[in-house]
């Protein structure tokens, strides 16, 4: 450590490897004073002038604002805010070309100046001592310092940096030739630098504090070496001028002997490397409350009449700039931002000073007709002489890259440390064959970067691809798990046989119905009611093969339809009908023929729009039903569907009613006692066995009910429920499941109405499994009426014409 | 005698050799990354099914099985290329039934003519949709692979393939393309 | 009026392929000067004919090419390539093998290659191996230096002799390499290796009047001038020391080694130095950047390689001049050279190699 000191004291430095000597021609303006800032028409303000993240715009257009006002606030600690440079109003917030080689556009603030320049409340603070570090450093990012030489890396990160510091080095090499802006800066505002670098000696505590300055620069080292002659611990470095000697690397390198490894900063070595306007941006910020508002920048090139260093405010454009300098170039207009070796060219001169620009070049043609015109490229083949691989400041073997490059050869680029490229530019400026080398480098890197974001990007989606197929796999496994789970619990309600229906339409118990109907038919068709039960049974089976296909199809449409506005009289009516008529088919289907079934299924409908039509005739003759029902309807059917459309409709709802009680019957027969079946002819008498109280109650409740209400208010709502509910008890155990899902929204209709129709037959029967057996009824009746809608909607039409006829 | 000693000797060699060569295949075997794999990891991974292959992955096994390299439409040219040198097989063109246009896009649906109808994000294949039943979707920019399924099953027609947009974050170092200002 | 976009840097050194061709070009004149001096207008009319060939060829497969034909016609490798095969050639060889020689040299071996900076091989050294190889009796018919010819030998015999194989006045190129005490002359070099295979010391054969004064009538002079030449392209930084050096300083130790353990067989380090194509070979062969290595370290290996292989040649070999030989061989051995010496990045401990 301390031989640096003492080798430094010697003047004796250490080399980098390779390096140029480019024309310097800092003699345009190293001598004439910066000239003071002036207040363009209109400034130019991008909100992000540094490398990181932009903070969010908390002014809008319209706002007036004062000089160093905050513009932008930033969370995040790579983002600085940016300030206004004057007063002013904000005209616009809109995507301007921005200083970056690219020309792209991004979001710039344009402030229109007063030209009042107000400034907003500073507080002054003589005394840097005083403040807490926090509160430095609080300060400098509020002021939204970034590094001015060139990279603009956030300051506040490099000075909070809790690594122990050996060197605070201050870089004021100014190696790019034409620069002299930090040069100027030295002689004229030395004070004010020292107080920067003392702000950041208290920051970081460094052992040494070196001033690294090229031997070129004989006023400012004199300037310099005055001001720190009384302090020990800071040297001014004079190094011999070599281009690129102000690289933050090769800088360490002189100074110190020290490589900072690849992909590392500084600070891991314990160094910390300031450019000495940053440090004069500090001590501005931190002693006047101003922010970095403004900065010198150096306008050169033969091309301008007065040539010169000018305090330039951020966001002025760079046409004013050199219209202030004079610039008159008549043919191509070549501008550059940056020095001659690292600038890049402007598109147009409307683009803003941005806090990084220290130089804005305007070369006349002899003086640099760039080689690397991407328009008139002279370049001609490399004849690996090696001379770029002399210069690379990184040691590098620019002319390996070269052919990697163009061969796109991403594996060996990277083998070949592309990215310890500092893009210096010294290989391109000594090639003989003109081969733009660094324009191929930056190509590459640029596609090395894309193509790492997109190998991420891909990975990610083969991530995100594989997951969704697992979620579907595991969605398709649970959903055929959950299907099969049902169908179980389906088979086992069915074979568990807890209400009779279910399990009477098990295949098994069909089946032995079917013969058991058979024999009876063959035998006597007649005789007893256990006959008429066991034919109800297979009406069942058959029906709810047949309803349930039918169910299935009409339903779809139904459901929707069923929505559609019908009165809801008419509707329930059909609901009724329907629900009657499919009634009445099968007890023809099963006593006489199945030949019959297709044609009663055609008579069916008709009779059931005859039925509606002929309303009161059908409530009067169920009056009569209980009695003529068990007897009648079994036998009659063909004849009457035939011949007597009148007989036929009143034979088919009474066997309607037959068969819901007969199926109650049936149910308490399967239920408990299979010798029951003989006893139970009568429809209304109630039966013996208690569990099946309810479903006899419902029953006689729902037939009184029909009874009642019928005489009372013939196309009444409710009596259509209470025979929905009598007949249907049956059915919906039938078609609940097909119908369950279309059936909710007719749900809510049939709610509407079966209220009334429980409150009925609870005010007509007033026992308490009534009531249950009303509630159980109900809700069948809803299901029930789902299906029945199904047939009933096309009914629906028909009866809608011929209702009002009647 | 000669004969049989000559036999003999050579039967000898052979087996010595067979048994060298066996134990080599053992004792040396390489454990490399089986080749759908391999290729899996050449493929750009949009899962855009334009192959004909639900997915990437699918593909490379179909091309480590035989398949023609030729069908990868949004890795292009240089897919294929890394796929032959890969395969030691000759490069070929893109297959004629795919559109040459790689250039990256990223799926926009317009919002407000978006219904809700959930059918994008059935079609998604690294679910980079959001939204649900009757409510609005919107595309996860960065998820997005650019693949086009979600395209067609919209029913409104509310999604459109932008291309992802230059910024100063990815661009190429194109200078052709800045835009110069002329002034006269 | 528009704005122009060009990429960084701006500047440029004002230094181009076609002025490094040219300044090799012209440090080839003291060397020249020297030949012509001693041995005729032999090889300037070799020059002048491989030139032209070569200007010819290299037209030929631009246009062929489609390439930019200006620039690179005018860059001055072809000339330089063809500069170098005339000074190489015997003086009295026919006009057929420089031709064939020049095209041999742009054709196949620069321009088949992929032209200009593609070339594996130093062009002029490989269309010299080939044509020692196929025409060796042509290629071995050296002409002493004319203080030793018995007849005087003008412009117009020269050319006779290259283009007929006769003088005006008849005699052959036999006839004119012969001494006038009755025996063919040849070269230093190749003197003193029949000498040393007929049992002969070094030191006796130095006797020989090829010998001359130091190390070979002319032969000193010609390396002489070559050196000067390569003095001047050094002090103009066209070329880097490290090839030259390399290659000398190999060659010195080499024959210095070998003169050590036996002084009678082996030949001084002098005359390894100042005979044959040892300096033309170091300063405008070797430094040859193309077909050369790259890295200080790899042209120090480059160098020492090609040394070593000069002098094994010479000494074991069954050529008496190696440069060609050498230079090939070592062109070879670039590539690998370069991958094993690749300069360590800067904050790359462990250096580029992995």
């Amino acid at each position: 450590m301390e031989s640096v000191i003492e080798r430094i004291q010697k003047g004796n430095f250490w080399q980098f490897h390779g390096g140029i000597h480019p024309p310097e021609q800092k003699f345009l303006t190293c001598t004439k004073p910066i000239a003071s800032a002036q207040i363009p028409e209109q400034l130019i303000i991008p909100i992000r002038q540094h490398i990181g993240q932009a903070g969010d715009l908390i002014v809008s257009v319209g706002d007036k604002v004062l000089k160093g006002q905050i513009l932008s606030v930033g969370d995040n600690p790579m983002s600085l805010p940016i300030h206004a440079p004057t007063s002013g109003t904000v005209t616009a917030i809109k995507l301007m070309a921005i200083p970056h080689p690219s020309g792209l556009r991004e979001t710039c603030l344009i402030l229109t100046p007063d030209g009042e320049d107000t400034w907003q409340q500073r507080h002054i603070c003589p005394d840097f001592q005083l403040l807490s570090k926090g509160k430095i450093l609080e300060k400098i990012v509020n002021a939204g310092i970034a590094g001015m030489g060139g990279a603009g890396f956030p300051t506040q990160v490099k000075v909070s940096t809790l690594a122990k510091i050996e060197y605070l080095i201050i870089n004021a090499a100014e190696c790019e030739p034409y620069i002299t802006a930090d040069d100027l800066l030295i002689q004229e505002h030395s004070p004010t630098i020292l107080d920067g670098i003392k702000i950041l000696d208290h920051l970081l505590a460094p052992q040494n504090i070196l001033i690294g300055i090229e031997d070129n620069k004989a006023k400012a080292i004199e300037t310099l070496q005055k001001a720190t002659a009384d302090i020990d611990h800071i040297q001014v470095c004079v190094i011999p001028t070599k281009y690129p000697s102000g690289g933050e690397k090769q800088l360490i390198k002189i100074l110190t002997g020290q490589e900072v490894p690849s992909g590392v900063l500084p600070s891991s070595l314990g160094m910390v490397m300031q450019n000495v306007a940053t440090c004069f941006a500090i001590a501005d910020a931190v002693i006047n409350d101003t922010p970095l508002i403004k900065r010198v920048v150096t306008v050169s090139g033969q091309a301008l009449d007065k040539p010169q260093n000018v305090w330039a405010l951020i966001g002025t454009p760079v046409g004013y700039l050199t219209e202030q300098c004079g610039y008159s170039n008549s043919h191509d207009k070549h501008l550059i931002m940056g020095g001659p070796m690292m600038g890049f060219s402007l598109a147009n001169d409307q683009i803003p000073v941005i806090k990084t620009t220290n130089c804005i070049l305007a070369p006349s043609e002899i003086e640099i007709a760039s080689p690397f015109s991407s328009t008139s490229s002279k370049e001609v083949e490399c004849i690996r002489c090696g001379q770029c691989a002399d210069v690379c400041p990184a040691q590098l073997l620019p002319q390996e890259l070269q052919w990697s490059a163009k061969a796109k050869d991403q594996p060996q680029l990277e083998k070949l440390n592309l990215f310890d490229c500092i893009e210096c530019g010294a290989c391109a400026y000594v090639c003989p064959s003109q081969i733009p080398l660094v324009h191929y480098y930056r190509v590459a890197k640029a596609e090395i970067r894309q193509q790492k974001l997109l190998d991420i990007k891909a990975e990610k989606a083969k991530v995100r691809f594989e997951a969704r197929k697992l979620r579907l796999e595991r969605e398709k496994i649970a959903r055929e798990e959950k299907h099969k789970k049902a169908a179980e619990a389906r088979k086992a309600r069915m074979n568990a046989g807890t209400p009779a229906a279910k399990s009477e339409k098990s295949a098994v118990a069909a089946a032995l119905a079917r013969v058991k109907a058979k024999k009876a038919q063959a035998g006597s068709n007649q005789d007893i009611v256990s006959q008429a039960d066991s034919s109800v049974e297979q009406i069942d089976d058959n029906k709810s093969q047949v309803a349930n296909a039918i169910a299935r199809a009409k339903a779809k449409k139904l459901a929707q339809k069923s929505q559609t506005p019908i009165s809801t009289a008419d509707a329930e009516q059909d609901t009724d009908n329907a629900a009657i008529a499919p009634k009445a088919q099968p007890v023809v289907t099963d006593k006489k023929a199945k030949v019959a079934a297709a044609i009663a299924k055609a008579k069916k409908r008709q009779a059931t729009e005859q039925a509606s039509n002929s309303d009161t005739q059908v409530l009067s003759t169920e009056e009569t039903t209980p009695v003529s029902a068990t007897s009648g309807a079994v036998q009659e059917p063909i004849t009457d569907e035939k011949s007597q459309l009148p007989i036929n409709k009143k034979a088919k709802v009474a066997a309607a009613i037959a068969k819901a009680k007969a199926r109650a019957k049936a149910k308490k027969e399967t239920d408990g006692n299979i010798n029951a079946q003989p006893s139970s002819t009568s429809t209304d008498k109630p039966t013996v066995v208690p569990a099946q109280e309810q479903y006899t109650l419902a029953a006689v409740a729902s037939n009184k009910a029909t009874v009642t209400l019928h005489t009372e208010t013939p196309v009444a709502i409710s009596p259509v429920n209470k025979t929905a509910t009598a007949s249907d008890e049956r059915k919906k155990k039938v078609a609940a499941a097909i119908a369950k899902a279309k059936a909710k929204k007719l749900v809510e209709k049939t709610q509407q109405a079966s209220p009334s129709t429980s409150e009925v037959k609870i005010s007509e029967s007033d026992s308490k499994p009534t009531t249950e057996a009303a509630i159980a009824a109900n809700k069948k009746a809803r299901v029930a009426a789902a299906i029945a809608k199904a047939k009933a909607k096309k009914l629906a039409a028909s009866s809608d014409k011929s209702q009002p006829s009647e | 005698m000669s004969t049989l000693i000559a036999i003999l000797v050579l039967g000898v060699i052979a087996a010595l050799f067979g048994a060298l060569l066996g134990f080599a295949s053992v004792r040396f075997k390489v454990e490399g990354d089986p080749l759908a794999e391999q290729l899996d990891a050449l493929l750009p991974q949009t899962q855009c099914g334009q192959c004909g292959y639900p997915g990437c992955k699918p593909y490379a096994e179909a091309v480590a099985n035989g398949e023609a390299i030729n069908k990868c439409a949004p890795g292009g040219e240089d897919t294929i290329k890394k796929i032959a040198e890969l395969m030691g097989v000759e490069v070929q063109p893109l297959d004629a039934n795919h559109e040459a246009d790689n250039t990256p896009k990223v799926a926009f649906i317009i919002e407000e003519d978006c219904i809700g109808c959930t059918k994008c994000i059935q079609a998604c294949p690294v679910d980079a949709i959001i939204g649900t039943t009757k409510q609005m979707h919107t595309i996860i920019a960065d998820e997005c692979t650019g693949c086009d399924l979600c395209v067609a099953p919209c029913p409104v027609d509310c999604i459109e393939m932008i291309p992802v947009a230059t910024t100063t974050q990815n661009w190429q170092w194109d200078l052709q393309s800045i835009p110069v200002v002329q002034i006269d | 009026m528009a704005f122009w976009i060009a990429s960084s840097p701006h500047n440029h050194q004002q230094s181009e392929t076609s002025a490094l061709m040219r300044m090799v070009i012209y440090a080839t004149i003291p060397g020249i000067f020297a030949q012509w001096y001693f041995f005729g207008w032999g090889n300037l009319i070799h020059i002048a004919l491989a030139v032209a060939t070569a200007f010819v060829a290299e037209f030929t497969v631009l246009s062929l090419r489609k390439k930019k034909i200006t620039t690179q016609l005018f860059d001055g490798s072809a000339i330089l390539t063809a500069v170098l095969l005339g000074i190489s050639l015997p003086a009295l060889a026919p006009w057929w093998i420089t031709i064939i020689g020049s095209l041999f040299a742009i054709v196949v071996v620069k321009q088949l290659y992929g032209g200009l900076g593609h070339n594996p091989f130093n062009p002029a050294m490989a269309a010299y191996v080939m044509l020692l190889i196929s025409f060796p009796v042509q290629m071995t018919l050296w002409q002493p230096p004319l203080s030793l010819l018995a007849m005087d030998i003008q412009l117009a015999d020269t050319l006779s002799v290259i283009f007929t194989g006769y003088t005006p006045q008849g005699y052959s190129v036999e006839q004119i390499r012969t001494h006038i005490d009755g025996f063919t002359m040849a070269t230093p070099l190749d003197t003193v290796k029949t000498n040393l295979t007929q049992g002969f010391t070094v030191l006796e054969s130095m006797k020989a009047p090829t010998i001359g004064k130091y190390f070979g009538l002319g032969w000193e002079w010609i390396n002489a001038g070559f050196l000067l030449g390569g003095l001047f392209l050094l002090s103009k930084k066209s070329i880097h020391w490290t090839t030259p050096v390399s290659f000398l300083s190999s060659l010195f130790i080499c024959s210095f080694i070998a003169f050590i353990i036996s002084p009678d067989s082996s030949a001084s380090t002098m005359f390894h130095w100042f005979t044959g194509a040892t300096m033309l070979g170091a300063f405008f062969i070797l430094t040859d950047p193309v077909s050369g290595a790259t890295s200080v370290k790899g042209r120090l290996i480059f160098g020492a390689l090609a040394g070593l292989l000069v002098y094994l040649i010479r000494k074991f070999g069954g050529y008496p001049d190696a440069i060609a030989f050498a230079v090939l061989l070592c062109n070879m051995a670039a590539p690998l050279i370069d991958q094993y010496t690749r300069p360590r990045t800067y904050g790359h401990k462990l250096g580029a190699k992995k």
